[in-house]
């Protein structure tokens, strides 16, 4: 059977998506995503814009608080906790890889 | 269909209640959960725990799970042949099953097709897999076929997993970390409910030469200490070809050489920079003539390299 191939979109700065379309593609409601984005778990683009937009990178963390929450049962306030320490330490995994990459790696 | 001893999987025992399971649960999330975890295989764990405590925590679901009798962890078994007329109106087989999948299904005592329950359209369920490429291929863009398994209907209405093969295209400018989506190609909606989504994690491998950074790249460069003091011209490797790099004289151990847009490229426009990490080579060993060079150069040379220390050192003499 010959399988088509596809084309994939980026998640990234470049794309954004809209407050329904990141609820769609996260699982979680409006609502919670509003709660996330005023305990600065998620940024949007412009936080006095009406209706809010994202950066579509915004789906990778709206998806794992969708898990969070499930898996956890955690509430809005845990959830965003949760998440603003994991953003922290992916950070800071980020730049100790960056700053492995630049040392000399052989003697 | 392959036995799970959900009990086993949760370390409790046949009778334990509620708050045990669920204490369990969360012992077990914490330590394998694929957003916390730094564990190997967390993730397939965690899926196992995860279905054990979805299947115990519901008192329906457990009583369905314990008539199915005990087995081997693995071992191939069937359900007894009153357990599907008492506990189930999907039709399935029992070789192409997963055991969650069929226990994602019942509600109300009973399993349900979900195309039949009540004709309510529902998503198909996203799906997320890392796709591991090298460098070259990140940085040139590569096709990759992913080979799923996901559980569906078929034109019988028959519960089963299917393979699931997905050709995707990934464009050059990914680095690692990157995410990708695919729309549609997850799992299948049912009752006209869009299908789910695929998301690709690209993950790199270890290149033996180069390190990433974000589309930045870097490498060492090990010179002799002659062409480090008199600069040179060396033929260095880049992702796209070997390119001949300038050395400038006085060039010192860690100095960073930039190589600009030689990296990888980034995703719409432009690249990343590659970066030439000077190293000091020395030889392990040094022939005759090499070190009567070496000897006459360190008795006629007024270089240095630890005058710095001198004032500590005179510092530190006054103070004692």
């Amino acid at each position: 059977m010959k399988v088509e191939l596809t084309e994939v979109l980026w998640l990234d700065e470049q794309e954004q998506l809209s407050l329904t379309e990141l609820a769609g593609l996260s699982g979680l409601s409006e609502a919670e995503l509003h709660e996330l984005v005023d305990f600065g778990a998620i940024i949007p683009l412009d936080p006095g814009a009406e209706p809010l937009g994202f950066r579509a990178d915004c789906v990778v963390t709206a998806r794992t608080a969708c898990r969070l929450r499930t898996d956890f049962e955690l509430d809005a306030q845990g959830l965003a906790l949760a998440l603003t320490l994991l953003n922290r330490i992916h950070d800071l995994e980020a730049q100790l890889r960056d700053l492995s990459a630049q040392l000399p790696h052989r003697p | 269909m392959k036995y799970k001893d959900y009990y086993g999987i949760l370390g409790i025992e046949k009778n334990a209640g509620v708050p045990e399971i669920k204490k369990a649960y969360r012992k077990l999330a914490h330590k394998y959960h694929p957003d916390v975890s730094k564990e190997p295989h967390a993730e397939e764990k965690f899926k196992e725990v995860a279905e054990a405590y979805e299947t115990l925590k519901s008192p329906e679901k457990r009583a369905a799970y314990d008539q199915l009798g005990s087995y081997q962890p693995g071992q191939d078994f069937r359900p007894p042949p009153d357990w599907q007329k008492q506990y189930s109106d999907t039709h399935f087989s029992a070789d192409d099953i997963d055991l969650s999948d069929l226990f994602a299904g019942l509600r109300g005592g009973r399993f349900h097709a979900r195309q039949d329950h009540g004709k309510i359209s529902m998503p198909g369920e996203d799906y997320e897999v890392a796709v591991h490429i090298t460098l070259e291929e990140a940085y040139r863009g590569t096709e990759v076929q992913l080979d799923l398994s996901m559980p569906e209907f078929d034109e019988q209405g028959l519960l089963h997993r299917a393979p699931h093969v997905v050709k995707a295209r990934i464009p050059k400018g990914v680095t690692d970390g990157q995410r990708l989506r695919i729309p549609g190609k997850g799992g299948k909606g049912f009752n006209g409910g869009r299908n789910g989504d695929l998301y690709l994690n690209i993950v790199l491998h270890p290149h033996s030469l180069f390190r990433v950074s974000g589309h930045d790249l870097y490498f060492d460069l090990p010179l002799a200490p002659w062409e480090a003091v008199l600069g040179t011209s060396v033929d260095v490797p880049t992702p796209g070809g070997p390119v001949r790099l300038k050395v400038p004289p006085g060039t010192h151990a860690g100095q960073k050489l930039r190589l600009g847009k030689r990296g990888l490229p980034k995703p719409r426009a432009g690249e990343g920079d590659l970066f030439a990490i000077v190293q000091i080579a020395v030889p392990g060993v040094v022939n005759e003539r090499d070190r009567a060079l070496y000897q006459q150069l360190a008795e006629g040379s007024t270089f240095n390299p630890r005058g710095h220390f001198e004032q500590e050192l005179k510092n530190e003499s006054r103070t004692h």
